[in-house]
């Protein structure tokens, strides 16, 4: 095995109550890529954040290339060659590349030495690397995957010899994620180290040459990636065997529930994001929408679920239309038998602020089975959250803690107790298991079926491929506004990652 | 040429009048840049014209009076800075808390030091910063056009005045062509950014305070050594809430500040000239009315004349870091 570029030592770290790492061992050899997967929670940004100087470790030892290391501050890991790309991107979003690349690592009091230092420095690296950039674009106007290689420029431009990436695919697509690659691959055939955080098992077996598994705050077992499944992965992971793929047999779709034509929905900007789309939902089956984040996916369930208003075309509900232009309440939607679990749970589907029981019944609290006069039930409100955490697992199971407390997994599950619960007709889902652990996926996946199989229509929108093909009866891909294809469950990714690109769409005007 | 000398008279109190906004704006600036909402700027001009007035009185040096105009002020500041940086408190409570402590402080220290009902006493000369009557000034005064404006606009203004408008240029330099200005604006935006390149966000933002100290120090010492012959109970009548309108006005730029700061100051010249005479088509127009205009015409442009204001987006928020 090549030296060690990195080593930790029974490293040890709490939040309050809470062990975040115990006695973490760990090396990883240098000029290697070095995966870390585990669930939510299991430890694995602690851990790196220690290593980044942005929190202490409790107890233990960092040794940096066989030397004992204090690493106090970001500052000591920059100083020893560690660098970072965190999940959620470091830039300030109305500076240029350029500034945002000498932010911290100015060479002057004044700028105008540094941004010329950074430029050429910039060029030099876009020719060993191949990462182009505009140097002097804005970040907010740049793409996601341009954001991301911009974090990557920074640590290298201070000198990193050690790369650590923190899930840098959540946001990408797959042509996108297959750059980066790429891009890891040459760093590492630099003599790079690359650390590479993630809970996409294929993305470990893609492109790592060793693996560290970690559960609640332990590391479990590392191995070398050529000589580990998906499955053993999975299975080390969560701590029992998981189904990856849900068992589910043939739709039987009915009648048709959800009939959207010709919908066209505009931003707050008066930019077109949903253009001119018509689809049928048909109880008994789910209709799955994929596409790469922001092609209009979110508006079309905002203007479906009547949060957003439509600027033409018409959805009808059991063959009613649902008005559309006046922004159709919500709440009426809801009596007339359409759930809604929102894309973004903290914002839309839940207050945090509020108690369990209080979330498990919100926007249907005007219902008598939730009231006593004028006044809430409080008993009925209790006894109804603790059904709804026996039957959807919901952990710790204590209907009066703070909703802020609950795992993200968790949180998503009050929201789908409360929606599913209240036995729609139509259930809308928006990206079903964001942030959501492999264990609850599955969970999840399960009830999405049930709820299926008891002649419910389902549509789920996620830019999780997988789970869209998991899930899906019928897939829907959505690219710039508009549905550019439909394929069935049996559709390969390839095929898919295309579509969701555009790519077929440009052919096809050939 | 009545009405020309009458114009050139209403820019001349223009420029006087918006000189404490200029300052006082630019002071927020630099806080609310960083990333910390300054609604003290009140309180800390107010403690500034107290504390420059009253060392100027008993050391008989303006320039004393200034430096102590600064030195309280700053100080008010670091209150701010160790509420909300330190400790993570609510910015606007830390802010009105102190404009408050100013509001009584400056009366009572001022009833048991002088014993003028709250008022500094009269600042003799050389206790205030004179005018400053440029070269050749009365010479050309006769010349038409050109001498009005050089002898009444440009010559025969305090010290202070020509520091608040070099302050504007050297702001703008500050922020956007050196290290700490690249760091304030972006400590403003995503701290977790700067913490993250390995640059302190508690000490960063201190000193962005400590900025807004010195320049509400100038802004107060300016109230009651120039303006003023020294300090009068609540001085600042609410200037230092214009100033944070201008700056939202002027979105949180260094130049449009400045202007920004000019038509609120020419706003309450034109007021004060306009009192009482006859204006044609309108005719006489209440005193109240005129004297509501700024206030009013500041709830128009921020209700939507000016477009989208953004704020720096990490405005308000403490720092904490995330697990």
């Amino acid at each position: 095995m090549a030296q060690a570029a990195i080593e930790l030592i029974g490293i040890n770290k709490s939040f309050g109550a809470v062990r975040a790492n115990r006695d973490i061992n760990l090396e990883i050899a240098r000029g290697t890529i070095h995966g870390i997967v585990g669930e939510n929670g299991a430890g694995k940004s602690t851990l790196m954040s220690i290593l980044y100087g942005f929190y202490q470790a409790d107890s233990g030892e960092i040794r940096v290339g066989g030397k004992p290391a204090s690493i106090k501050t970001p500052n000591d890991a920059i100083a020893l060659g560690i660098g970072m790309v965190h999940q959620h991107f470091m830039l300030v979003d109305n500076f240029s590349v350029l500034e945002n690349i000498i932010l911290g690592a100015e060479s002057d009091a004044l700028l105008k030495s540094s941004i010329a230092k950074a430029r050429s420095e910039l060029e030099r690296l876009e020719r060993e690397y191949g990462l182009e950039v505009d140097p002097d674009a804005i970040i907010e106007e740049l793409p996601v995957g341009l954001q991301q290689r911009v974090e990557i420029l920074k640590a290298l431009y201070r000198g990193a010899e050690i790369l650590i990436l923190d899930e840098p695919t959540g946001v990408l697509t797959p042509a996108e994620a297959d750059h980066l690659f790429r891009i890891l691959k040459q760093l590492k055939e630099q003599g790079k180290t690359v650390v590479l955080i993630t809970h996409k098992l294929r993305e470990i077996m893609a492109i790592t040459d060793n693996v560290s598994v970690m559960r609640q705050g332990t590391m479990v077992a590392t191995r070398e990636t050529s000589k580990t499944t998906v499955g053993e992965l999975a299975e080390l992971m969560v701590g029992r065997r998981v189904l990856l793929r849900v068992e589910k047999g043939e739709a039987e779709a009915g009648a048709v529930k959800l009939a959207v034509k010709n919908l066209t929905v505009k931003d707050s900007r008066g930019v077109t994001m949903v253009d001119d789309i018509s689809f049928d939902l048909r109880a008994g089956e789910i209709v799955g929408i994929a596409g790469v984040a922001g092609n209009g996916q979110s508006e079309l369930l905002e203007a479906i679920s009547g949060i957003r208003h439509a600027v033409s075309g018409s959805v009808m509900l059991d063959g009613k239309p649902i008005d559309l232009t006046g922004a159709a309440d919500p709440g009426e939607l809801r009596d007339r038998g359409l759930a809604h679990v929102p894309e973004d749970r903290h914002h839309v589907g839940l207050v945090l602020a509020f108690e369990e029981n209080e979330n498990s019944i919100l926007g249907y609290h005007d219902d008598p089975r939730y009231l006593k006069g004028p006044f809430l039930n409080v008993d009925a409100i209790m006894a109804d959250a603790k059904d709804k955490i026996e039957k959807y697992d919901i952990r710790p199971g204590n209907p009066r803690l703070k909703t802020a407390n609950f795992s993200g997994g968790n949180q998503q599950k009050i929201v789908l107790a409360r929606e599913m619960e209240q036995d729609p007709g139509v259930l809308i889902v928006g990206q079903p298991t964001r942030g959501v652990d492999v264990g609850a996926i599955e969970f999840i996946h399960k009830r999405l079926i049930a709820m299926r199989d008891q002649g419910k229509a389902v549509l789920v929108v996620s830019v999780e491929l997988d789970e869209i093909r998991s899930l899906s009866d019928r897939i829907l891909v959505m690219f710039a506004g508009r549905i550019v294809g439909e394929r069935g469950p049996e559709a390969t990714e390839g095929e898919l990652g295309l579509l969701m690109a555009g790519v077929e769409r440009q052919e096809a005007a050939l | 040429m009545d009405v020309f000398i009458a114009i050139v008279q209403i820019l001349d109190s223009t420029i006087r009048l918006s000189v404490p906004l200029l300052l006082a704006c630019l002071a927020g600036l630099f806080s609310e840049r960083s990333g910390i909402f300054d609604i003290g700027l009140e309180g800390k001009m107010l403690v500034g014209a107290f504390a420059g007035a009253a060392a100027a009185s008993v050391f008989h040096s303006a320039f004393i009076g200034l430096g102590m105009a600064i030195l309280i002020s700053v100080a008010f500041a670091m209150v701010h800075g160790f509420a909300s940086i330190t400790h993570r408190g609510n910015q606007i409570v830390s802010g009105v808390a102190i404009n408050f402590i100013a509001a009584g402080s400056t009366i009572i220290l001022g009833q048991a030091w002088f014993q003028q009902g709250g008022r500094t006493p009269a600042l003799q000369p050389g206790e205030r910063f004179d005018a400053i009557v440029w070269p050749g000034a009365e010479a050309v005064r006769d010349v038409p056009i050109i001498g009005p404006i050089y002898a009444e606009l440009i010559s025969g203004h305090s010290l202070l005045v020509y520091l608040a408008f070099l302050m504007v240029p050297f702001t703008w330099w500050v922020l956007f062509r050196t290290r700490f200005g690249l760091r304030l604006r972006a400590v403003g935006e995503n701290p977790a950014a700067v913490d993250t390149a390995g640059i302190s966000v508690a000490w960063l933002r201190y000193r962005a305070l400590i900025c807004t100290g010195i320049l509400t120090g100038v802004a107060g010492a300016y109230l009651s050594m120039v303006q003023n012959g020294g300090f009068v109970k609540d001085m600042t009548a609410g200037k230092g809430y214009i100033a944070l309108a201008a700056l939202i006005f002027a979105k949180w730029k260094p130049v449009n500040a400045m202007f920004a700061c000019l038509l609120f100051g020419f706003l309450d010249a034109a007021a004060i000239r306009l009192q009482g005479s006859p204006l044609p088509i309108i005719g006489k127009v209440p005193v109240q009315f005129m004297q509501a205009l700024p206030y009013i015409l500041t709830v128009i442009l921020l209700a939507g004349f000016i477009g989208k204001a953004i704020p720096p987006r990490a405005g308000g928020v403490p720092y904490v870091k995330e697990r």
